[in-house]
């Protein structure tokens, strides 16, 4: 152990040189001051955002197109209540981040002090679990508890609340060689016996369908998902936080299931004799009513939380671990069972004749028209350009929703949103960590005109670093998601939707230094998007689009997932 | 605060709530009293799992178990009924822990259903005042607290005093 003497601002900056932190996303103020002196010559990357909020989505961004925990920074009292939107934004989706806050110096804490607030209390519920430091002893056994629990078992949010007298005071360092937590719990392996169990069902199954999701990607077990549903020849769907875990043009892929899901998937969930859920919850955007769900299915319920199993559907095959672990063990005991046996390939065969009608019922095609800009076009059209390849961050609202339908995304962790909690302005900022994360991607920031003006301030940050961002604002003048609902279910009383006053693209991009342009005829818009695409700095892409167009399928609120809404109601004559 | 968020951030209602130190000093063990559905109950303890301080969350009511309380009652008495509620107090076994010409205070231990009935009883001789302690419960199972094991940290001692000078 070394006898020097080191401030806790400089022990806790090398506790995360050692947990492999090479990006912080943050925002300074009053008490992190001795931690941003300590920052000055440190190694660590920093990247000074405009708005606290925006540093927790864009650690997201960063932990969402790279598996590693995301770590952002604020300062006390109003910094840290910034970080509260997306610390619980990244706790609905189970992202790890790490959130560092500042704290009023310990024997101020309570007496309302300048900047204060009681973040640990207010974070509490947003976080997988919080810390608060008023030891300098304790700094990096939090910081390392921290990181562990932020990445393993469900990921999650984790904040570190750091008193001003800790950053300045002085400790001998050592460093922490284990972590001890009795009461953490992480599953892994899954019950041998569930899984033989499993595999016998899956086998015996007419009408087997896969359901995954955001699990299959935060244990980083696409691989294996995909020999699984090649193993067994059954249709899979992913939802919105699992696209890209399976391959979009894989043959057994037929799309997101859901509220706005595909025909073909929402039919053959609700027809299916049993469903694999892995990685998933059970969401009520999935899952429509939950009585009318699926009844006719067996369910095998495979998720690394126990506390999923069983909370919204009774699981008949529960199986408690990591994804990664228990498919290929499900593979091995497939194989197994087909040398044994021989397959009932009649019955799959009728299945995906089903599939293959519903598909073909309803597909999930472009509308394109002569004389506006359909937003579904626009979609195609950035389809084209990513080939599956590309990072899409998306912000919130219709245009989520048909950029999940229509772009196809064919490997994890390029189809970035916020699906739980769905946060307006979460696009812009997840661009940025994305775009630091992956600095050899094309990264285009795909965002409605509402949540784009509520991430301007980062316009300053994209044009600070030059990030080639393309951020593409489907512009149809309203608060599309709200307007559909109120046009479908409040006699189409347009209450406070019209987003009026847009600025001038090429005007605000210019303001902050880089390119921007507004189109608004059909045929200048695939031109645009290459112009956009080509420009090796940011863009800025206004796409003026139709602005009545609505998203289908639809399942209303209170729903069952096989009653869609398939087309624009048409007016009954009278 | 982390454990009665949770419970009341999804919704449940707290009926009683004891917590108190246990033969490990840096161990406390907290008795809940919640009022759920059956069904829901199940949820109930995978959520208190989850949390990273509780080491084990348990179902009093999945094994054979003990459970007690302990009350505190103040009863007005006149001259006629003093030795009525004595009386009473001895049939319930309360113990007398003040005596004044207005009436007793008593103090009364048992499971909570005894404990119900001497606050009806008591209520038909008068005005009362109760205080209850929540339930305190020992599982008579032969269960044993499976807690994890330390996990070790990847870096090399050597390495990590390879800090950015010191101060």
């Amino acid at each position: 152990m070394s006898s020097n003497l080191y401030s806790g601002a400089k022990i806790l900056l090398n506790c995360l040189a050692q947990e492999n932190v090479e990006c912080i996303f943050g925002y300074p103020g009053g008490v992190t001051l001795p931690l941003y002196d300590a920052l000055y010559d440190h190694p660590i990357r920093h990247v000074l955002v405009r708005h606290e909020q925006n540093a927790a989505f864009a650690a997201q961004g960063y932990a969402r197109t790279t598996g590693k925990v995301g770590v952002c920074c604020a300062t006390s009292g109003p910094g840290a209540t910034n970080l509260v939107t997306g610390l619980v934004d990244a706790m609905m989706d189970s992202i790890p981040i790490v959130a560092l806050t500042g704290q009023v110096s310990t024997k101020l804490m309570g007496s309302d002090a300048f900047q204060e607030a009681d973040t640990f209390g207010i974070t509490r519920s947003a976080t997988k679990h919080n810390f608060l430091v008023k030891d300098i002893k304790d700094l990096p056994r939090v910081i390392h508890e921290a990181f562990y629990i932020s990445a393993s078992g469900r990921p999650g949010p984790v904040l570190i609340d750091v008193t001003k007298d800790v950053f300045q005071g002085q400790a001998h360092y050592t460093p922490v060689t284990e972590i001890h937590l009795p009461g953490y719990k992480v599953y892994s392996e899954g019950h041998s016996g569930q899984i033989r169990r499993a595999a016998q069902m899956m086998w015996e199954a007419q009408r087997p369908f896969v359901y995954a999701g955001g699990g299959i990607i935060a244990a980083n077990a696409s691989e294996e998902l995909r020999t699984l549903i090649e193993t067994l020849d059954a249709p899979a769907v992913t939802t919105l936080m699992g696209l890209g875990a399976l391959a979009a043009e894989h043959p057994n892929f037929i799309s997101m299931p859901g509220m706005h899901g595909s025909y073909a998937a929402n039919m053959g969930m609700s027809h299916a004799d049993l469903i694999i859920a892995l990685g998933v919850r059970f969401d009520d955007r999935v899952t429509g009513r939950l009585s009318a769900f699926a009844p006719h299915a067996k369910v095998i319920h495979v998720d690394i939380d126990p506390a999923e199993i069983g909370k919204n559907r009774q699981a008949d095959l529960p199986i408690v671990g990591d994804v990664k672990r228990v498919l290929p063990k499900f593979t091995a005991e497939l194989i197994e069972l087909a040398a044994a046996k021989s397959k009932n390939a009649s019955d799959r065969q009728n299945w995906w004749r089903q599939i293959r009608a519903w598909k073909e019922e309803h597909p999930l095609t472009p509308e394109t028209s002569e004389t506006e800009i359909k937003p579904q076009h626009l979609m195609a059209e950035i389809d084209r350009l990513s080939g599956g390849r590309a990072i899409v961050a998306s912000d919130v609202g219709q245009h989520q929703m048909w950029a999940a339908q229509l772009i196809r995304f064919n490997e994890p962790r390029l189809w970035i949103n916020s699906g739980g909690l769905g946060s307006m302005g979460f696009g812009l900022p997840a661009a940025i960590g994305a775009q630091f994360a992956r600095p050899d991607k094309l990264v285009f920031a795909l965002v409605g005109d509402g949540g784009f003006q509520m991430s301007i301030p980062e316009l300053a940050t994209i044009a600070n670093h030059a990030l080639p961002i393309k951020i593409i604002v489907m512009n149809n003048g309203y608060l599309g998601m709200v307007r559909q609902w109120q046009e479908l279910f409040y006699n189409n009383r347009l209450s406070q939707v019209q987003l009026d006053s847009f600025p001038d693209a090429e005007k605000l991009a210019g303001a902050y230094g880089f390119k921007g342009r507004t189109v608004e005829a059909v045929k200048d818009m695939p031109a645009a998007l290459k112009e956009a695409v080509a420009e090796p700095g940011p863009y800025l892409l206004n796409v003026k689009v139709s602005p009545f167009e609505n998203v289908f399928p639809m399942v209303p609120a209170g729903g069952a997932i096989d009653e869609m809404v398939l087309r624009q109601p048409q007016p009954v004559e009278v | 605060m982390r454990v009665t968020g949770l419970l009341s951030q999804r919704g449940y209602n707290i009926e009683s709530l004891t917590v108190a130190r246990t033969l490990d000093p840096t161990l406390s063990r907290m008795t809940i009293t919640v009022d759920v559905e059956a069904n829901i109950r199940g949820q109930v303890i995978k959520q208190m799992n989850k949390l990273i301080n509780v080491l084990q969350a348990t179902d009093v009511r999945d094994g054979p178990a003990v459970n007690r309380e302990l009350m505190l009652i103040r009863a007005r008495t006149n001259q006629q009924n003093r030795t009525a509620v004595l009386k009473e107090a001895e049939i319930f076994q309360a113990r007398v822990v003040d005596s004044t010409i207005e009436g007793f205070a008593l103090e009364a231990t048992g499971d909570p259903e005894k404990l119900d009935e001497f606050v009806d009883v008591m209520r038909s001789y008068g005005d009362i005042e109760v205080t209850r302690s929540g339930i305190v419960s020992m599982s008579l199972d032969n269960k044993k607290l499976r807690l994890s094991a330390p996990v070790p940290r990847g870096a090399a001692p050597e390495e990590a005093l390879e800090l950015q000078g010191a101060d």
